[in-house]
């Protein structure tokens, strides 16, 4: 065939371009520079002399998401802190068999002390179990069990007064207002979470009573869906007062959204906490005004919680002789006003 | 629409251009005046759906910021579903559309790509998106692996790639010139340069896949590719082509994902596979090869997004938004096989 030494050297001349391509590209991966700690440096629990040896199996799902993220760093920071503690640290996993065989796996390393964050609590009940049942007590991080025997002590978040705190924020604010018009940006809705963070906020805002929430549409978590569904909502709803978002990094989305439509009619409180969040407040040029933290700190105790319990010791601060078996973290409201506190806790 | 029976292969072709392209081998005539009712058909629906809107909420659907809404939001998986279009018609498929946008797109926002401003970013996302699709389409033609399996891999790894990237942090852009075309001070004549992104894709598609010889290959190896090879035409490095035509495709809309969000996350562009699919689908596009439309596919893809609006501005739960979802696709394709039937007689 004729055409043979065309299409080499087409080829050729298409080969070398893609590697100099390849080659611009791979100096282009880096996100480093402007990096520097991104865990929160807050004081230890427990008391920070050294102990006995622990070793503490931590297993979470895919960090896929920057809350997640910062979790498996306030994990890891916080056990670099104590010089007895050994943190085996899994590859996280979404998928349900996988976690449970990661944690298969540690129980059968004989660690100390399990942090388990669960993809799915009640899918992972069973892997609890049979981890207490060998004798490893188990920290239950944030997403809860099915059973409380799959677990020693449970340590997580505050959905419902997530929105409570949130729908208390904003019906403070507008309480003097006739006919306040409220509209929520939910996370994922087939979520347990997002249906107690849904719920808070409602039972609030009933305190109200010239408050109405007027539209509630449902995003992903993420930044795209984020921006999608906000996009709607204002279209939707020509004028309204105040907005809740619950989740930050989707609010990355919803404030590029509020831009695009050229809004500013209304006041935004997010949720969880993230930097680029927190920035903003404190920047106080925008729509949005506060966030409602669900702090990723939570991670750091969990270790502390778990070198506790290796060590047969108490929380400090607390009379009982043993940890608590079950602890649940406030949703503080971030205000211009205190934003330059919680901002080390701000996930990236 | 502005559509003659052009969907099939048209008479005058070279020799070389010249087998049974479709299915339907000497029905050809009537296949191309199928797709123009197929397109008809889904132009009703669309035409249901906008009386639906414009009777619930007349106010919020029938304004110009609606409309720039609607046609913004589909934009970005619209550029996929082109070039998905041109894969399916060629009798393959590309299952990884999406984790490739989330590559483009998290591989462009990086700092290092942040600080060549506006060029390195349209570069780096128009590039990876090229380069996945050269994967895959050298594993496809050239290495001999199924085109569902090669791309299955690449949805794996582009994802895991992203998410490794990212560290599953999001990456907030912060080049105002890149920032900027997705504000209203860049809409040209009330158009938001995505939407004209998204028509300028359209019109070129629809022009290569109709009006070219690359064209008409696509639809001869999609309609049986060892009839083409034996007219001469190298269906490998067609193949090739084309999934590097969908990468390109996926890095534009890359670009265009971080010009409406503003930031890069390994999240983007979750599901795209399945949109741009079920697009082309509803739009009349088989999904065997051998014949496709574009303007079916852009027609599917304003019909998914018409509904999620209508459903958002009447305030419905994301849940019913899925259930709807489903049902539209099957009465849109009940609908087109119906159509088809009596036009078979």
């Amino acid at each position: 065939m004729p055409r043979i030494p065309v299409t080499s050297r087409r080829g050729l001349l298409f080969g070398a371009a893609a590697v100099s391509a390849g080659a611009a590209l791979t100096a282009c991966t880096s996100n480093e520079p402007k990096k520097a700690g991104t865990a929160a440096t807050t004081a230890a629990a427990a008391d920070d002399k050294p102990g006995t040896p622990v070793t503490i199996g931590f297993a979470g799902p895919q960090a896929d998401h920057g809350w997640l993220n910062a979790i498996n760093q306030n994990a890891k920071d916080r056990a670099a802190k104590y010089s007895e503690v050994t943190l085996e640290i899994t590859e996280g996993s979404n998928d349900t068999a996988a976690q449970i065989g990661q944690i298969q796996t540690l129980i059968n390393k004989k660690v100390d002390v399990l942090v388990i964050l669960p993809a799915d609590g009640k899918a992972l009940t069973q892997v609890g179990l049979q981890a207490m049942k060998a004798g490893i007590p188990v920290i239950n991080l944030d997403r809860v069990f099915a059973s409380p025997q799959a677990y020693r002590c449970w340590i997580g978040g505050d959905n419902y007064g997530m929105g409570l705190n949130a729908g208390r924020y904003i019906g403070e604010q507008l309480k003097d207002k006739p006919d306040a018009k409220v509209v929520e940006l939910a996370g994922i809705d087939n979520l347990e979470l997002t249906r107690q963070r849904t719920q808070g906020f409602d039972d609030a805002l009933k305190n109200y009573p010239n408050i109405k929430k007027v539209a509630r549409q449902a995003a992903e978590f993420t930044v795209e869906t984020g921006q999608a569904k906000m996009a709607q909502l204002l279209q939707a709803q020509k004028q309204f007062d105040a907005l809740w978002n619950h989740d930050d990094d989707q609010g990355v989305g919803a404030l590029r959204a509020i831009a695009q439509a050229g809004r500013d009619d209304f006041f935004m409180v997010g949720g969880a906490g993230s930097k680029s969040a927190m920035d903003a407040i404190k920047a106080d040029n925008g729509v949005l005004k506060a966030t409602v933290l669900y702090p990723p700190t939570m991670a750091a105790s969990a270790i502390d919680l778990a070198r506790a319990l290796g060590q047969k010791k108490g929380v400090g601060g607390m009379s009982e002789l043993e940890i608590p078996a079950s602890i649940t973290l406030y949703s503080a409201v971030v205000t211009k006003e205190n934003v330059d506190e919680y901002l080390p806790t701000g996930f990236i | 629409m502005t559509q003659p029976a052009s969907e099939a292969p048209q008479a005058p072709t070279p020799p070389a251009e010249a087998p049974p392209a479709t299915k339907g081998g000497g029905r050809r005539p009537a296949l191309g005046l199928h797709a123009d009712v197929r397109n008809l058909s889904l132009l009703g629906v669309l035409a249901a759906l906008v009386l639906v809107g414009g009777i619930t909420q007349p106010d919020a659907f029938l304004d110009v910021s609606n409309l720039q809404l609607v046609l913004t939001q589909a934009s970005v998986i619209g550029v996929v579903t082109v070039g998905m279009t041109f894969v399916i018609t060629s009798g393959g498929i590309d299952l990884s559309v999406g984790a490739i946008v989330a590559l483009a797109s998290v591989w462009a926002t990086t700092l290092a790509t942040q600080e060549y401003g506006f060029t390195g970013i349209l570069f780096t996302a128009v590039v990876v998106g090229v380069g996945c699709g050269l994967v895959n389409g050298v594993l496809i033609a050239y290495g001999g692996m199924v085109p569902f399996i090669a791309t299955l891999a690449m949805l794996a790894s582009a994802r895991g790639l992203a998410l490794y990237l990212t560290d599953g942090k999001t990456q907030i852009v912060t080049v105002n010139s890149v920032l900027d075309l997705g504000l209203p001070a860049t809409y040209v004549l009330g158009i938001p340069p995505l939407v004209l992104v998204f028509a300028g894709v359209t019109v070129i598609g629809w022009l290569v896949l109709n009006r070219t010889t690359f064209g008409r290959r696509t639809v001869a190896v999609g309609g049986n590719a060892e009839a083409a090879r034996l007219a001469g035409i190298d269906v490998r490095r067609q193949r090739l082509y084309l999934y590097l035509l969908s990468g390109l495709c996926c890095g534009i809309a890359a670009f265009m994902l971080i010009i409406l969000s503003g930031s890069g996350q390994n999240t983007n562009g979750n599901l795209y596979e399945l949109d741009a699919i079920a697009a082309a689908i509803i739009g009349g596009t088989l999904l065997s090869g051998g014949r496709g439309t574009i303007v079916g596919s852009v027609l599917g893809v304003l019909v998914f997004i018409t509904i999620q609006n209508i459903f958002a501005l009447n305030n419905l739960e994301s849940a019913v938004q899925q259930i709807a979802k489903g049902a539209i696709i099957v009465a849109a394709v009940l609908v087109q096989r119906s159509t088809v039937r009596n036009g078979d007689g």
